[in-house]
């Protein structure tokens, strides 16, 4: 009984560290007009062009990104798995390295190598800026789109479901379209949405290489309003929560087995 | 014997210093139902893994029908696979894990239809096309999977121990539904398990390995009652392995601690006079036996009641024999410490390849 009570006390505290401020900003958020609750702060946020052009780049870079990644990780971890399971350790040692090295280490490194009077000038032109800061997104959720990806194939037998997909006359491209994908496809979605939660309000490269994100247009309002930046928070905050709700939802219809029927 | 359809010629597989099949050269005729029967690691499945394509023999080859499909990739072989884990792909249901091999191979749909239909009657699951795999019982699953395989109509069905993640009862059910489906399409099988009881009710020949080996091959009959090696002696059924002396190779006669028996027919003379023997439990009883009988003065050491029958351990000299009588009212069993008489058949005794283990 009283271990009972320790813990609604525990969970009474934790609520309040997490809710507080945020019902602290919302309530911030809505004072925007004197001496009334108000959405105009949102209304403000939403009818800024900026915020539109910023929020809509970053959307299309976040999607692009969640593609190459899907590309580039799918397949490797899928491989890894199925004929160079020595070498996991090596990936998995890889994958981690955006955790430790900075964001601002990595996109100076780009700049270094990839400027307009490089080999590759990426940075020679907007495009091609563009594609470099969407490399830099993949490479900053690599740990994110790999574990995902990883922890989705161990959940079935890859080898098996391969020879016995191969036994039957299927090809390479069948068996990862058809077998493999549709059964991890629940843990790609994950990653993906991870990803774009990353990339949606990362400030730190797309702020070096000079490009219009939600990031750098977030600290800008930050830095010189009073209410939008909360109500910018806020927003951000549900986008976020949002991605990791249909994460919830999209799990529910992954694909069932004997062991974990539910 | 009949045509042979799949050999397995001279095949050896080692993977880097570790030789795990070696020489192996096997030949199954077409329809034939022939099991890999041996203990863990003796390499029955690395034999069958390459001749679904999986692993590649480091030498020998691998024919089937007359083709040589040795360097042939699995999706080339036209061979259908069951899995101890099942395999079935958790995304599709039953009627599309079925339809799986026909839809790769670009069958019409009408043809995909028709052959789900008549598969599920097959596997005795009409109703089940609309199921997952996770709906059914294990035992479901396993009769999916062997509906998938064969639903390509391969040229040699494979089953990788099938049921060995199955309970007892489902086991022995579903070894009499593989056996009769197979008999009805007359196709030719390799089964690996390493459940004697399993090979010996299914197969038409049993191939016994050992340490990557082929030990024996045979009918179950000649691998129950005249095993030619210590191995298959000790692997296959209850059996006392006895140390003889050889007085006479060409008439059959041997001297076990000191008394005479002789064995149904000649054995190879060898430059050791030291052979091994082998008796099964049920081809010895109490008692004096016929005047052709082999006989042997022995010691009851105890007396084991094991419900239809009873198991008594008797001693001869330094050695123990083990013999089953059935549990009848009328005849009680001997009481350990009592010295009795008991008798066998001299066809009954095996004398086994190869010097005795000490």
């Amino acid at each position: 009984m009283r271990g009972k009570a320790w813990a609604w006390i525990t969970f009474a505290l934790g609520c309040t560290y997490f809710f507080v401020p945020l019902i602290g900003t919302i309530e911030f958020s809505m004072r925007m007009k004197r001496g009334e609750y108000s959405f105009e702060a949102y209304r403000v946020v939403f009818g800024d062009e900026r915020f539109q052009a910023t929020f809509g780049y970053s959307i299309l870079i976040a999607a692009l990104t969640i593609a190459v990644g899907i590309l580039i990780v799918v397949p490797t971890a899928y491989w890894i798995r199925l004929r160079l399971p020595n070498l996991r350790p090596v990936v998995e040692f890889i994958t981690l390295l955006p955790l430790i090295i900075p964001a601002i280490v990595i996109v100076f490194g780009y700049l270094r190598m990839y400027n307009s009077s490089s080999w590759i000038p990426f940075t020679a032109t907007r495009r091609g800026t563009d594609i470099l800061l969407m490399f830099g997104y993949v490479t900053l959720a690599l740990p994110y789109m790999y574990r995902a990806v990883d922890t989705g194939l161990r959940t079935i037998d890859v080898q098996t479901l391969t020879e016995a997909a191969q036994i039957l006359g299927a090809k390479w491209p069948t068996i990862i379209a058809r077998v493999i994908l549709p059964n991890v496809l629940i843990a790609v979605l994950s990653g993906a949405f991870l990803t774009f939660a990353i990339v949606i309000g990362e400030f730190t490269m797309a702020s070096l290489l000079d490009r219009p994100a939600f990031g750098p247009y977030l600290q800008n309002i930050g830095a010189n309003r009073a209410y939008e930046p909360a109500a910018l928070a806020i927003i951000a905050f549900f986008i976020t929560w949002g991605c990791m709700a249909v994460i919830q939802v999209l799990s529910r219809y992954a694909p069932k087995s004997a062991s974990r029927p539910n | 014997m009949g045509e042979t359809f799949l050999s397995i010629e001279n095949v050896t597989k080692s993977f880097a210093q570790t030789t795990v099949v070696r020489n192996v050269d096997i030949a199954i005729d077409k329809g034939e139902f022939v099991s890999f029967l041996g203990p863990s690691g003796c390499g029955k499945t690395t034999t069958l893994r390459m001749v679904a394509g999986f692993e590649n023999p480091t030498a020998g080859r691998i024919v089937i029908d007359g083709k040589d499909v040795t360097d042939l990739k699995p999706n080339q072989r036209n061979i259908g696979m069951v899995f101890q884990s099942y395999a079935l792909f958790p995304n599709m249901t039953v009627a599309q894990n079925i339809a799986f091999g026909l839809k790769v191979a670009g069958a019409s749909s009408a043809d995909i239809a028709a052959r789900v239909k008549e598969m599920l009657g097959i596997i005795k699951l009409p109703d089940h096309g609309g199921r997952y795999p996770f709906q059914l019982s294990g035992g479901q699953q396993q009769r999916v999977a062997l509906a998938r395989a064969l639903a390509v109509k391969p040229s040699v069905l494979l089953l990788d121990e099938p049921l060995s993640a199955l309970d007892a009862k489902i086991r022995i059910s579903l070894r009499a539904e593989i056996r009769a489906i197979q008999r009805e399409l007359g196709i030719t099988t390799i089964y690996v398990t390493h459940d004697q009881e399993e090979a010996l009710s299914m197969s038409d020949r049993i191939v016994v390995m050992n340490e990557g080996r082929v030990e024996q091959i045979g009918t179950p009959v000649e691998i129950y009652n005249q095993p030619r090696t210590r191995f298959v002696a000790s692997f296959v059924g209850t059996l006392t392995i006895l140390a003889a002396k050889a007085v006479d190779a060409a008439k059959g006669t041997m001297s076990l601690d000191g008394q005479k028996i002789r064995a149904g027919k000649p054995f190879p003379a060898s430059a050791s006079k030291n052979i091994s023997v082998a008796l099964r439990p049920e081809a010895i009883a109490l008692g004096k036996g016929d005047d052709n009988a082999n006989r042997l003065t022995v010691k009851v050491v105890n007396v084991n009641f094991l419900g239809s029958i009873v198991r008594v351990k008797v001693r001869s000299g330094a050695q123990d024999i083990s013999l089953d009588m059935f549990n009848q009212s009328t005849t009680a069993p001997p009481k350990v410490g009592e010295q009795v008489t008991v008798n066998f058949n001299p066809d009954d005794l095996v004398v086994l390849d190869g010097q005795p283990q000490a």
